[in-house]
């Protein structure tokens, strides 16, 4: 038994988010909108040990399953993502996770003057690019900080 | 050009940009046989943020064109006051004109509004956005001027909040112009900028001091130095001399050097420079008015100017 396994235990019917960058998981609960009140069984593990990345993440969620968007904000968040469909405590779907065109809703433009941050009816849309992503309103940019800038926070 | 709006000179081609350009110069040459040509049409002047020329120029443009506008009048004047959105206002206006010319402190506010009409929207300035109609009669008297090939041409001033200058560069960018910027480490352009040039492969350098680059240049487009974006006044006073040019500065300069403003100036070009053949500050002023035509006529007509 591995020693993530042991601190991190099994679930019967949920999402395991394996492979997670070192010291994002607090930001992928934040991307799925768990505090802890929804009554979600959740485990985590940070900074495990990984054979691929070195340090690792990991998230599993009893209950929950993810949206596409979800997906694809924690796509930016840790690349190397792995996102596992559990049923029964088998692994019935692992997906690896991809950088969308587009991230809508889920983040929060840093530039204060930006009319996305204004009173207006209108949802702020990033367009992904190499290395962050852009709004598609003012044209900021974010880059590394991505899980600083969460909608959802 | 086939577009709706135009909300950021980054949706321009070269082609797009020579064809108002070039229908400006016609307007210009010939304003009488265009007297008439929106003779039953009226465009909104919708103005969040005071404006002068550029205002003017779209009202006298509109108006040339047989035209006439309505105008929002000042923020504390219109339902904005009332804390009206900004889609809520364009919305109703869409209903009492045929195009919307917008300025609005907010960065991204003209493609917000042009998500909610079906009228052609343009971006008369936007925050430290984009202000790509001025761009597009900058062009138009570097072309005058200068040509607009093999250009070498010099920013200088606030490039980190200057929305005419966001705008030329990634309009020059679509000639490849040799782009210089030349400001203080506080005010250099932004981050989305250089992406953007940098992704059109455009040739730019940066620099702090004027005469590293003015010798070569062939175009001088100064800016503002905006006193009240520096927190400490100090720091202000410290670059503010440094980008002021006079007559003795230009004797550094070509013979034929081109300088340009957007204007307002405050003391960034001194007055003895007004009589030199270098001044192109008030003609570039005044071709707003024929290149506001031509693109209105464009976004207008709806039909690429075959109305």
């Amino acid at each position: 038994m591995s020693d993530h396994e042991l601190r991190v235990s099994k679930i019967r019917d949920g999402t395991v988010i394996d492979h997670v960058t070192a010291g994002q998981a607090l930001n992928v609960l934040a991307v799925l909108g768990i505090d802890g009140d929804e009554g979600f069984g959740v485990s985590i593990g940070m900074n495990v040990p990984s054979d691929t990345l070195g340090r690792k993440d990991i998230v599993k969620v009893e209950g929950r399953e993810l949206s596409q968007s979800e997906v694809d904000i924690i796509s930016l968040l840790a690349p190397e993502a792995t996102v596992n469909i559990v049923r029964e405590f088998d692994v019935i779907e692992k997906n690896r996770v991809e950088r969308p065109e587009r991230v809508v809703g889920l983040l929060r433009c840093p530039n204060h003057n930006c009319i996305t941050n204004a009173d207006e009816p209108v949802v702020s849309t990033f367009r992904v690019v190499d290395d962050g992503v852009r709004c598609e309103y003012c044209g900021e940019i974010i880059r590394s900080e991505i899980g600083d800038h969460l909608a959802v926070n | 050009m086939r577009h709706d709006h135009l909300l950021s000179a980054g949706q321009l081609t070269r082609e797009d940009i020579e064809a108002v350009l070039d229908r400006a110069a016609e307007m210009a040459a010939d304003p009488a046989g265009v007297a008439e040509r929106h003779a039953d049409r009226l465009l909104a002047l919708c103005f969040f943020e005071p404006s002068t020329r550029t205002k003017m120029s779209f009202d006298a443009a509109m108006k040339r064109l047989g035209g006439d506008t309505v105008d929002m009048g000042t923020v504390e004047s219109s339902s904005v006051k009332k804390g009206e959105s900004l889609a809520d206002t364009v919305r109703v206006i869409e209903g009492y004109a045929d195009g919307i010319v917008l300025r609005h402190p907010s960065e991204g506010a003209a493609k917000l509004a042009a998500e909610f009409v079906d009228v052609p929207v343009v971006n008369a300035g936007d925050g430290a956005g984009q202000h790509p109609s001025q761009t597009l009669l900058d062009l138009y008297t570097m072309r005058e001027n200068a040509g607009l090939d093999d250009l070498t041409v010099g920013i200088m001033g606030d490039l980190k909040y200057g929305r005419t200058v966001h705008s030329l560069a990634e309009a020059l960018a679509t000639f490849d112009a040799r782009m210089h910027f030349v400001s203080p480490e506080s005010l250099r352009l932004p981050r989305s900028v250089q992406f953007d040039l940098h992704e059109a492969g455009a040739r730019l350098r940066e620099h702090t001091e004027l005469d590293e680059v003015l010798p070569e240049l062939d175009v001088l487009y100064v800016t503002r130095i905006q006193r009240e974006r520096f927190p400490d006044e100090n720091e202000y006073q410290k670059v503010a001399g440094q980008y002021q040019i006079d007559a003795d500065t230009l004797a550094a300069a070509r013979d034929d050097l081109t300088v340009m403003h957007p204007l307002p100036r405050v003391d960034e070009i001194a007055p003895d420079v007004d009589g030199t053949e270098h001044a192109q500050y008030f003609p570039q002023a005044h071709n707003g008015v024929p290149v506001r035509m031509a693109l209105l006529d464009e976004l207008l007509s709806g039909d690429g100017g075959d109305r």
